[in-house]
């Protein structure tokens, strides 16, 4: 971690890529909890195909570190087993795409278990993966798949946009007690984010409010933060002040701090990368306008990836994709421009 | 009715918990009929000898899983029968406060970590639970219940595979009734013998009759001890039949009257109750068992008519746990 220890200010800061900060989050709480062991495909010797699990076979041993079989069902179901009986298992899935594999068990074990058992069985399981677009990874391997995890009752789900946030989110998800769906995303495991000082989880539930503004609000989570806060530096420049909120957690949400942005701005347009139909943005739309419909000017607005299986080519796929011009355009509208 | 003391338990206790489990299905028949239990209903009828046979080979300790056949195997690892029968009756008092229904019994005091709805689906779950005894390494085994018609599934495959790799302590305890919902396994599976199935993964696998109470104990204990030694899993494939339809108000048009009524005279009861008589237990300890059964269950069915529905403002309860849950303090 050679970029940890070189100082940007004068203030020693620590700067950490996203997946630094997922393996620091797992060291720590494998060394402050005995009972966490993590599972998944090539994991331990090669340290994750994403790096996030990477010197942690050696810390931990093979018996806390454990590389699987491809197997996504016996993956899960084993991990259920495991934190029906003692452990609190944290499972990687390589692709959020692979889940549907496992989908048996993730969402007609996993999920209902407690509630089904009335209360007897807790499932202390996260489910680490990553989604979205990488740049021509194709239709099985570009998904965002949340709304599978926050429709079934049971999971709570979380999908953080920057190191900081992963690290501190992921340790509170292990230390949930519930099963956690943890969405991380491809593009974001090699950039570099300043990270607090301390280590105190973030919690679940919580939204960010990225950035304040009057006059619209950007509701985003994931790598779409980033595309809200690009969208609200350029409206800045024309003199629109859009206020940008990183969900963080996207089930529970944060209905509070989504209220309070809407009542203030009575503008929203809701950012992200899963697909439209069905997405999370519909539910986060029928909520706004259930719960502050007097407040709004205006219809929420979407600004999505189409209802197209993610094509290879890079035209296309940028197509398919939300983009800054078009959530500058959906402020635009709902300001009457 | 688990079995600490790893000494071969007695025939006149297991005839007694298989009397338990079909008298308690006979009446939950009866109950169905009459519409005062409702939803779905599996009974394993005919094929109690399996998971008593299989649970008096195991501690209490030891973990199980098994399907939406589960009523017995839940008793037979220790469930009581009034939070059984509270259960189907939707009460508060019921093993899962009326979450469950009789489909997804669990009762995690005895073990009993869950039964599935989905065929295959406590498989992978049993799996886990033996790598947990191997990794805390408390010495204990888990057993996972299914029927033939599972072995098809490709999460059975997946489990063995694991389990093979890691010499998990796992018993695959396959129920062959011969029928995979209301199809004939020779129409279903590539294979004869399930047990055939773990060689791809270098499982050893038995068959053992079944309906023979003291065959099945004896043959699970073994892989019990075989597990517990560190010796990896076993495939049982127990060879039974149920005697009644897949589910409540199954036509039973896929099979011979012929064949049902072969089966019917290897009743697994009336195997075990010959071998009472052949070694002489009289016939009035047989029938203190039946009354004493019998009493038992209608107290349940009392318990269960006077006790509360789950509150209604406690529908969202347990969605999420409570600190109670998995036994934690």
């Amino acid at each position: 971690m050679s970029s940890a220890s070189r100082p940007l200010t004068e203030e020693p800061e620590r700067i950490l890529t996203y997946a630094q900060a997922l393996n620091e989050a797992l060291h720590e709480e494998m060394v402050r909890d005995q009972s966490v062991v993590l599972l998944g495909e090539d994991i331990g010797e090669y340290g994750g195909i994403f790096t996030v699990t990477r010197g942690l076979l050696e810390d931990f041993g093979r018996e806390r570190v454990i590389d699987t079989p491809i197997s996504e069902g016996a993956i899960v179901g084993s991990a259920l087993g495991l934190a029906l009986t003692g452990y609190r298992p944290v499972v990687e899935i390589m692709f959020v795409d692979f889940v549907f594999v496992a989908s048996d068990q993730l969402f007609n074990h996993v999920g209902k278990a407690c509630y089904i058992s009335g209360g007897q069985r807790a499932v202390p399981l996260v489910v680490r993966t990553q989604q979205g677009s990488g740049g021509g990874k194709g239709a099985q391997h570009s998904q965002c798949l949340e709304a599978l995890f926050c429709h079934i009752p049971g999971w709570k789900v979380v999908a953080p946009s920057n190191a900081a946030d992963a690290k501190g989110l992921l340790k509170s998800a292990i230390r949930d007690g519930n099963p956690v769906a943890f969405l991380e995303h491809k593009a974001l495991y090699f950039q570099k984010w300043p990270m607090p000082t301390g280590d105190s989880p973030i919690p679940i539930g919580k939204a960010r409010l990225v950035r304040e503004g009057r006059d619209v609000t950007l509701i985003a989570y994931s790598k779409a933060v980033q595309l809200a806060v690009s969208a609200a530096e350029q409206l800045a420049e024309e003199g629109v002040m859009a206020e940008v909120i990183d969900l963080r957690t996207l089930k529970p949400l944060d209905l509070e701090t989504i209220l309070e942005s809407v009542a203030k701005t009575k503008r929203v347009v809701l950012i992200h990368e899963a697909h439209r139909f069905g997405g999370l943005g519909a539910e986060l739309a029928a909520t706004i306008q259930e719960k502050a419909f007097h407040y709004l000017k205006g219809p929420v607005q979407r600004i999505t990836a189409l209802d197209v299986p993610i094509p290879f080519n890079r035209t296309l796929e940028k197509i398919v994709l939300p983009s800054i011009g078009a959530i500058i355009l959906a402020v635009h509208s709902s300001l009457g421009r | 009715m688990t079995n600490s003391a790893n000494q071969e338990p007695d025939l006149v206790v297991l005839y007694g918990k298989m009397y338990q489990i079909r008298r308690v299905e006979e009446r939950f028949e009866e109950l169905f009929k009459a519409s005062e239990i409702y939803g779905s209903l599996h009974l394993c009828i005919g094929q109690e000898a399996t998971v008593t046979g299989a649970c008096a080979a195991l501690r209490s300790e030891d973990y199980i899983t098994a399907t939406y056949r589960g009523h017995g195997a839940t008793l037979a690892k220790g469930t009581s029968v009034r939070a059984v029968v509270a259960e189907l009756f939707g009460r508060e008092t019921g093993c899962c406060h009326g979450r469950s229904g009789s489909m997804l019994l669990t009762d995690l005091a005895v073990g009993n970590l869950g039964c599935s709805g989905i065929v295959a689906g406590g498989i992978p779950i049993a799996t886990g639970a033996a790598l947990s005894a191997r990794l805390s390494k408390n010495n204990r085994v888990a057993i996972t219940f299914f029927g033939e018609g599972a072995t098809n599934q490709g999460v059975f495959h997946e489990s063995l595979n694991m389990a093979g790799l890691w010499k998990l302590p796992c018993i695959f305890f396959c129920e062959n009734n011969l029928y995979a919902e209301m199809t004939h396994i020779s129409k279903e599976a590539s294979v004869e013998r399930m047990a055939d199935r773990g060689c791809a993964c270098d499982i050893p696998g038995v068959v053992v009759d079944g309906n023979d109470v003291e065959e099945v104990y004896r043959t699970t204990a073994q892989a019990v001890a075989r597990a517990r030694a560190g010796q990896g899993p076993t495939i049982i494939e127990a060879m039974t039949y149920r005697l009644t339809g897949h589910m409540f108000g199954d036509a039973q048009t896929y099979r011979p009257k012929a064949e049902v009524e072969s089966w019917r005279a290897r009743d697994p009861l009336r195997v075990a109750r010959r071998k009472l008589e052949d070694r002489g237990v009289n016939a009035g300890m047989v029938e203190e068992i039946h009354q004493r059964v019998e009493a038992e269950i209608d107290e349940a069915i009392a318990f269960a008519r006077q006790s509360p529905e789950p509150k209604s403002e406690e529908v969202s309860r347990y969605v999420f746990c409570e600190p109670s849950a998995n036994g934690r303090a």
